[in-house]
């Protein structure tokens, strides 16, 4: 067994240095579209018809990006002149509604313990959260822990649009949690139903169901990301927007 | 009958099949047999269809692929049961036409191979309405017990994009079980579990220590998938055989993308052919990793399952760097790929690949000298080999139990023809040999993207435009955990009519509950990462 500690000390530290500073490491996120103002309006009109999930909406002569719908199809950025300005970075989750929820963080302290409901995720959802708990994300070191009793959980993390085998079981999960609690959505099906809505067998997202405070979204949203909306729950990182503007023009 | 009793057939040319069949059954089926597309289908009656599946599974030694079931206009039914071979033989596909207002089929469940047939007939009766005459155990399969009698959500005239509801009943499920004995309990696990695991419900029955039986329920994710396809146009419908099952993304979009090919009569570019391969392999690896990793967390040999997950890690941020997604969704396309790989690109991948497969090597060896690690895999969860054949067991599974079946030899797409590789074969059937098949896939899988990336054909990586047409294709691949069967019908504007989709995890699923028999309590999550399997994949 000696040979397992010597090939892990071996292996160094390999943690990310994030959320401290920045981690640009190539491959840590696949990035996605902003808000952009396009030459043309036909190049406008072009996208908004492309975006096979109405993710993208006109605003002041250029699109807007409705995060909440967005699955990262690439067909606002592949094959076009004019296309979609894509933004590296990861630190995208929002608050659910209008105005952040009271503060929780001295309530929740120095330890954050996750429960985690699969509600029909793809798998894809389901494997970046599991990326969390990998040494180079390592939720440990930020005192993430998840937790085998909802009693004992501050956080609901929830993947999926929520399938309806899957409500009562969610449903259950959230009750049985103590309050002070939080709902963490993670991925577009969980925000808006994604792809998989409108449809007779899921919901359209979380909030049908249980009030939701935190949207990560993204398809999948990569690790840090999900790790961003954790840090957001208790208030180490400021919250991103679920819409993306373009840049305001003079003459616009 | 006495006819079919007569061992030794041995006919392996779609016209040799169609001749025998024709014999057999006096006249009594219609054969059309085509050796140049290797296919050949027979038409019966339902007085015959056991018969002619029983022959073609027990005394050809046929495999069940999937069943395709069709609501026809004016409430007929098609229902094509689709068998596949070696290599060397053509497909089968047996057509059994039900007439207005029949709606019983005889259920094949009692043949020699029937375990196979289970599950897909369990899934016609929920979602369609067929009855399977003979079928030991339908309903509350698909659609759990609040979902009302009588109401089939594939039928044509029910209406999927509205949701449905609300349901008055809670789902109250209470299997049969069978240990009887002082003390013994049923021991309930999931849906929701304590990891980041995915929803599925496992009822064990134990008397204490030792497990007896385990009683599976899946079906919590079902989305409807195929049913919310229908009327989508082929370009969207694209975004859910990606997304049904993430993890298997390139994969099972490939597969949709060869349907559509093939019924608009496509053929796809050289460099495409070769882009499509190194990037299903680059898939395989990182799926491979993925479930080497939960191995090894399972036994919790914790530096193993961090070394493995920096590997899946890294296999995830190469995909990234190569494709824009650590996933690879949008990556295949309608007629090709949706981006070229440069010459850099390619070299990249490859010696990514060849550095992970080396980590790999290394890792493997460690492991198969902790003996505290093979104490909790060797002859853990085993499947025996006549098993993985009567349940019709695909992928890595089966070919740890001694099933040489890999879709990339038997109905070679994409540049598989042309690369060279071997069929990872072991014959324990239990944990071990699947973490072995699963390491030396792996190496392959590094070895094909080597060779298909090192001389790659130049030239476009796609056709442009994909001129959309009505008709209807059967599309295979080999996912990463098995043979993944797509069958798609299109109309004439290209909007989907019918999407029904044999996932590998469906079958493998069926045959879980055999490797979960017998054993100590603390080998559960061991047997159940050996598998490796996706509960989204199979549910849809």
């Amino acid at each position: 067994m000696a040979n397992w500690v010597f090939k892990g000390l071996r292996t160094g530290i390999k943690s990310s240095a994030y959320p401290a500073e920045h981690d640009e490491a190539c491959g840590v996120s696949p990035g996605r579209p902003i808000g952009t103002s396009l030459k043309s309006p036909a190049a406008v009109e072009e996208l908004v018809t492309r975006c096979p999930t109405q993710a993208i909406e006109h605003a002041n002569g250029g699109i807007a990006i409705e995060y909440g719908r967005c699955v990262h199809c690439f067909r606002c950025k592949r094959g076009l002149d004019d296309a979609a300005t894509w933004q590296q970075g990861f630190e995208w989750a929002a608050f659910e509604g209008e105005s952040p929820p009271e503060k929780l963080a001295r309530i929740f302290g120095r330890s954050l313990h996750v429960r985690f409901v699969d509600a029909g995720a793809c798998g894809a959802c389901m494997s970046e959260a599991r990326q969390i708990n990998n040494p180079y994300y390592n939720m440990h070191r930020l005192g993430i822990f998840t937790t085998p009793t909802p009693r004992n959980a501050d956080v609901l993390l929830v993947a999926g649009p929520i399938s309806d085998a899957m409500r009562l079981p969610l449903r259950k999960t959230y009750d049985a949690m103590p309050t002070p609690k939080r709902v963490v959505a993670i991925g577009t099906c969980a925000a808006s139903g994604g792809i998989f809505s409108p449809s007779f067998a899921a919901a359209g997202g979380v909030a049908d169901i249980i009030p939701v405070d935190v949207i990560v979204p993204g398809c999948p949203p990569p690790p840090l990301a999900i790790l961003h909306g954790l840090l957001l729950v208790v208030e180490k990182k400021p919250a991103s927007t679920l819409t993306s503007l373009p840049p305001r023009t003079e003459h616009a | 009958m006495a006819t079919l009793d007569r061992l030794g057939d041995t006919v392996d040319t779609a016209h040799g099949i169609a001749e025998r069949s024709r014999e057999l059954w006096h006249g009594r089926v219609l054969a059309t047999a085509n050796d140049a597309s290797r296919l050949c289908l027979l038409a019966c009656g339902r007085d015959d269809l056991s018969g002619i599946c029983q022959w073609l599974t027990r005394d050809l030694d046929f495999s069940f692929a999937t069943l395709i079931v069709e609501e026809l206009a004016q409430g007929e039914w098609s229902l094509v049961y689709v068998f596949y071979k070696g290599a060397a033989s053509p497909s089968v596909h047996v057509t059994l036409h039900l007439g207005v207002g029949a709606s019983s089929v005889p259920s094949l469940v009692g043949l020699v191979h029937g375990p196979s047939f289970d599950w897909h007939e369990r899934e016609a009766e929920d979602l369609f309405g067929l009855r399977f005459e003979g079928h030991p155990r339908l309903g509350e399969f698909v659609l759990h017990e609040d979902w009302p009698e009588g109401i089939n959500p594939m039928r044509r005239n029910f209406n999927g994009k509205e949701r449905f509801g609300p349901r008055t009943r809670e789902p109250e499920w209470d299997p049969q079980t069978v240990v009887a004995a002082v003390g013994a309990f049923t021991m309930p696990i999931g849906p929701v579990f304590s990891d980041f695991a995915e929803s599925a419900h496992f009822l064990l029955e134990t008397v204490g220590e030792d497990v007896i039986r385990t009683i599976p329920r899946f079906f919590y994710k079902y989305r409807g998938v195929e049913k919310i396809a229908e009327g989508q146009m082929a370009d969207r419908a694209l975004l859910l055989a990606e997304r049904f099952s993430g993890i298997a993304a390139f994969a099972h979009g490939l597969a949709f993308c060869q349907a559509v090919e093939t019924i608009c009569g496509v053929s796809v570019p050289p460099r495409a052919r070769a882009l499509r391969t190194a990037l299903a392999e680059l898939e395989r690896l990182r799926s491979h990793a993925a479930v080497i990793t939960g191995i090894c967390n399972s036994t919790a040999l914790v530096v193993a399952a961090s070394q493995a997950a920096l590997i899946e890690e890294s296999l995830i941020r190469l995909s990234c760097d190569i494709t824009g997604h650590r996933y690879l969704f949008g990556a295949v396309a309608l007629g090709g790929v949706s981006f070229d790989l440069g010459d850099e690109d390619c070299s990249r991948l490859t010696n990514r690949t060849a550095e992970v497969a080396e980590r790999l090597r290394d890792l493997f060896h460690m492991l198969r000298y902790s003996s505290s690690f093979l104490d909790r895999l060797e002859e853990v969860g085993i499947v025996a080999e006549s098993y993985a054949r009567s349940y019709g067991l695909v992928g890595p599974i089966a070919r740890a139990s001694g099933v040489a079946r890999d879709v990339r030899k038997l109905f070679p797409y994409a540049a598989y023809d042309s690369v060279e590789f071997s069929v990872s074969l072991e014959h324990e059937g239990d944990g071990y040999a699947r973490l072995r098949v699963l390491f030396e896939e792996a190496a392959q899988s590094a070895a094909i993207i080597r060779r298909v990336l090192s001389l790659p054909p130049a030239g476009p990586v796609g056709v442009g435009h994909v001129p959309l047409r009505a008709g209807a294709a059967l599309a295979a691949v080999e996912a990463p955990m098995g043979a993944a069967f797509h069958w798609l019908r299109l109309d004439g504007d290209g909007s989907v009519v019918r999407y029904h989709v044999t996932p590998p995890s469906f079958a493998n699923w069926h045959g879980f509950h055999i490797a979960a028999e017998n054993f100590a309590f603390q080998d559960f999550p061991i047997i159940l990462a050996s598998f490796g399997l996706s509960n989204a994949e199979c549910d849809r």
